[in-house]
């Protein structure tokens, strides 16, 4: 799946971030927020007011008066109505897309955890000035989109300016359902967790990492001390102020055989979490740089996996686990089994097309081609 | 790991001796414990880790120094966290204290056609005035009852048979309807009654007003009909008829029935069971006998003993969850209960497993002539003669004399298992809940004498039977949690998919 390409902007001063359209828009209030792409020999008749024209005719010397964008001939990849940012090197980017369900917003690099098995490792930069982008990008996505993801780096490091972005969210897309990946540890504050319950967004829910039930495993895993307290602390006040919260554990060589345990210390200290996902690691980022430290067959956690669903299951939770594929998988486990991975980065084996549960497993991350466990193999009826 | 800066695990690891936080402990089996603490968390450690970790000999990465950590048995770090979680659980197991006396009990009349063997209270007499409730005792009683700071109520009706002064009940659900619009109080009814007198006007009157039935089925005919007699000797024949002629008119939902296990049922668990599940019902509430009233009297031909009991009790519940693993989803209440104390951070509303005591604030006992008693079991020991636990007359005493006076303040204060001895240091306290009225009427005071207390003895053993079941098997786990959240176990499915 394609989500940026190269291609060479003419009169393009400064960054632009529109919505697509390969249809002709007749009122220029609606041209303004959108990037007109346009495949045919003969320029536009009236391209005026469109932040930018698109063209894959690569030799057109169009005189228009906005900027003119070329690129190569793949970019059948974009629809109409998606969201995509345009550098004035000509550096293309989509940020949404219309007709996909697995939207978000990256919108920090930047972290207050180093975990280990980080997909996503941040970067010691100062990007808050992004926030702009993202509230720009929250104008322009459709209303009807069903689910938008929130994530990182860690979001809640823009304090105040991640509070404004939720309550924006709540005024343009009151329909659609908000999802924030966070380690939470910002809310150990009382006053930030009682804010963002103020705002009251009538669907939002923050996902929560917990990787242990003692501070030092939890800790270390995320080489932060202290942040075991942070984020437990953060997950009390963020129930007392009703936000809702899921929390999320990722499975690896340090944390899984402890996962029973952990199992019942969220069934014990956090009856109010409205969903618990066990996941399997993507093998990226950080997670490739520790491999040795944290890769183990998943096919080898499968009794401390179902011992840990079981009991959360039992406690009357709601669970998922993500990222497994079902012939890897304890069948009693399948019923909890989701196709989680991103589209953009969800692959399958060659011989996956052989498998008769091909259409009900998730597969595997695009990462997850190199190295996934060793019992992959098609369920034949 | 190379260039990157990642620490390794002992740089997180507690840089402090471990503390111990309280808990309460016992020999579960030949060579382990149960260690469980205040907010009913718990343990098994074998007896070699149990002796290194009392002594500050564990080392801090063993599983079992995890463990208890985990589960809040020791404390390494100056962090306040444990003890947020700690603070919230406790308050969370004790949440049912919030709102005081939500059960608000009416006995409308103390008249009865039956004379069951067990019965503590009912008279056979057509003496309406002598022993029904008045108009002026409901509408006051009624004053009473939604004094209380609970937003939702429950009042039942008891008797005697209460059906005999059904121009009451009516009076008391008008007036209540009245009150909760006007307070905003949310109220239910529930009649207690053996049915045999119920009319269809009645069970229409009931439909209209979301009104439940707990009737009394005690097993097969020869076992209710003996322990259940009236004149025709035809008790069974009625319950039976007119729980069907109930269920039709109100739902199945709202017809409960309770058994109580006299020294006849004792021989007969699965005929019992067998009866409950032929007749429909999805639970069975396996009752021994109350030490009150008229069962004193006869207890040498219908009581027994705990361990009696115990062994019916254990044999019934092995039959329920042969019932079970056959795929019929059938409950026996108290395991229910227990289950939930000991598996949830969730308290339970029964209000005669307590700490402190549910009597006078979790439920209260109108009586038929306005005499105010904290709990169902000490209106019966008054009608025994005994009126130790009388709070009150509804038309002399007021809300604050009845449910603030000096009574009610002492047997709360005499019913907390956390300082009562033998409770104190028991670790199945948690679990249980005291029982200051029963230990009265058996021992002679209200703090009892748990070594030989009947009460201690029947629950510690229930208690540690549903641990032992509970860790002996997938399915009886299963099955246990489908009952605490009262679903079919098939809801819980752990089947593997083909």
């Amino acid at each position: 799946m394609k989500l940026h390409s190269l291609g060479h902007a003419i009169r393009l001063d400064s960054p632009i971030l529109g919505r697509i359209t390969r249809r002709e828009l007749s009122s220029v209030d609606s041209r303004c927020d959108s990037i007109l792409l346009w495949n045919q020999e003969q320029p536009p008749l009236d391209s005026f007011g469109y932040l930018a024209v698109m063209t894959s005719q690569r030799q057109a010397a169009w005189r228009i008066p906005v900027p003119l964008v070329h690129f190569g001939d793949q970019l059948d990849y974009l629809s109409d109505g998606d969201v995509v940012s345009i550098s004035a090197d000509g550096f293309i980017r989509t940020l949404y897309r219309r007709n996909s369900p697995h939207n978000f917003i990256l919108a920090t690099d930047q972290c207050n955890s180093f975990c280990l098995m980080c997909s996503q490792p941040p970067k010691q930069i100062d990007d808050f000035a992004r926030i702009h982008e993202h509230l720009r990008l929250i104008d322009l996505i459709d209303q009807e989109t069903q689910e938008l993801g929130i994530t990182g780096g860690e979001p809640t490091l823009f304090k105040d300016d991640f509070l404004h972005l939720i309550d924006y969210c709540k005024q343009k897309l009151p329909n659609t359902a908000l999802h924030v990946l966070t380690n939470g540890r910002l809310f150990y504050y009382r006053e930030f967790a009682r804010r963002l319950g103020a705002i009251a967004h009538p669907d939002l829910m923050l996902g929560i990492p917990l990787y242990s039930d003692t501070d030092f495993e939890h800790d270390y895993v995320v080489q932060a001390r202290g942040a075991f307290e942070e984020t437990i602390l953060g997950l009390y006040n963020l129930a007392s102020h009703n936000v809702a919260v899921e929390i999320r554990v990722v499975i690896h060589l340090q944390t899984y055989k402890r996962l029973p345990r952990l199992a019942e210390f969220i069934a014990g200290n956090f009856p109010f979490a409205a969903h618990v996902a066990l996941m399997g690691m993507e093998p990226f980022g950080f997670a490739n740089a520790n491999f040795d430290e944290l890769w183990i067959d998943p096919y080898d956690y499968q009794s401390e996996l179902r011992d840990a669903a079981e009991t959360l299951h039992f406690s009357g939770f709601s669970i998922s686990i993500y990222n497994h594929q079902l012939c890897v998988l304890d069948r009693h486990l399948w019923q909890f089994a989701r196709k989680s991975i991103s589209d953009w980065k969800n692959v399958y084996l060659q011989e996956c097309n052989q498998c008769d549960k091909l259409d009900a497993c998730g597969g595997l991350f695009q990462s997850g081609l190199k190295k996934h466990s060793a019992h992959i193999a098609p369920i034949l009826a | 790991m190379g260039q990157l800066r990642f620490q390794n695990r002992a740089f997180y690891q507690a840089g402090q001796p471990y503390r111990l936080l309280p808990f309460q402990f016992l020999q579960f089996s030949a060579d382990r414990k149960i260690v469980v603490n205040e907010v009913g968390e718990y343990l098994f450690v074998s007896d070699h880790d149990f002796d290194a970790f009392v002594s500050h000999r564990l080392p801090p990465s063993s599983d079992i120094y995890l463990d208890l950590k985990g589960k809040h048995f020791l404390f390494d770090s100056d962090s306040p966290a444990p003890f947020e979680m700690l603070a919230t659980k406790y308050r969370t197991k004790k949440a049912h204290l919030a709102g005081f006396t939500k059960l608000h009990i009416f006995v409308v009349s103390l008249r009865c056609e039956h004379s069951c063997q067990y019965c503590q209270v009912s008279r056979v007499s057509s003496n309406k005035s002598r022993y029904d409730m008045s108009p002026e005792t409901a509408s006051r009683s009624l004053d009473l009852a939604f004094r209380t700071p609970a937003n939702e109520i429950k009042i039942e009706f008891q008797g005697g048979e209460p059906l005999l002064n059904f121009e009451r009940i009516v009076q008391i659900i008008e007036e209540a309807e009245a009150r909760s619009t006007a307070m905003g109080k949310a109220v239910e009814f529930v009649v207690t009654s053996n049915l045999a007198l119920i009319s269809d006007e009645m069970l229409l009157y009931f439909r209209e007003h979301s009104v439940a039935i707990s009737t009394s089925l005690d097993g097969p005919e020869f076992i209710h009909n003996a322990n259940r007699p009236r004149p025709g000797n035809n008790s069974y024949q009625l319950t039976i008829q007119n729980i069907q002629r109930s269920r039709e008119s109100l739902g199945y939902d709202k017809v409960a029935a309770l058994m109580t296990a006299t020294r006849l049922s004792l021989p007969h668990p699965h005929k019992i069971i067998d009866e409950y599940v032929d007749k429909g019902f999805q639970s069975i509430f396996l009752r021994a006998l109350n030490p009150y009233g008229f069962a004193v009297k006869t207890s040498r031909s219908i009581g027994y003993t705990a361990d009696e009991f115990l062994k019916f009790y254990i044999e019934a519940l092995d039959y329920i969850l042969q019932i079970n693993r056959r795929g019929l989803n059938f409950v026996e209440i108290y395991a229910q209960l227990l289950l939930t104390r000991i598996l949830t951070p969730f308290p339970t509303g029964y209000v005669d497993l307590q700490s402190p005591a549910g009597a006078g604030i979790a439920v209260a006992v109108y009586n038929y002539d306005g005499d105010v008693y904290a709990s169902d079991e000490s209106r019966m020991l008054a009608e025994m003669g005994d009126k130790q636990f009388l709070l009150g007359n509804v038309h002399t005493d007021s809300y604050e004399q009845i449910f603030g006076g000096r009574l009610l303040r002492h047997i709360v204060a005499s019913s907390c298992v956390e300082s009562l001895p033998g409770c104190a240091d028991c670790a199945f306290q948690t679990f249980c809940g005291a029982d200051p009225i029963f230990n009265y009427a058996t021992q002679g005071d209200l703090i009892g004498h748990r070594p030989t207390s009947e009460f201690h003895k029947k629950n510690f053993a229930i208690i540690k039977h549903l641990l032992t079941l509970y860790h002996s098997d997938r399915d009886i786990r299963r099955i246990f949690w489908a009952w605490v959240h009262n679903i079919p176990a098939s809801e819980l499915t752990a089947e593997a998919v083909e």
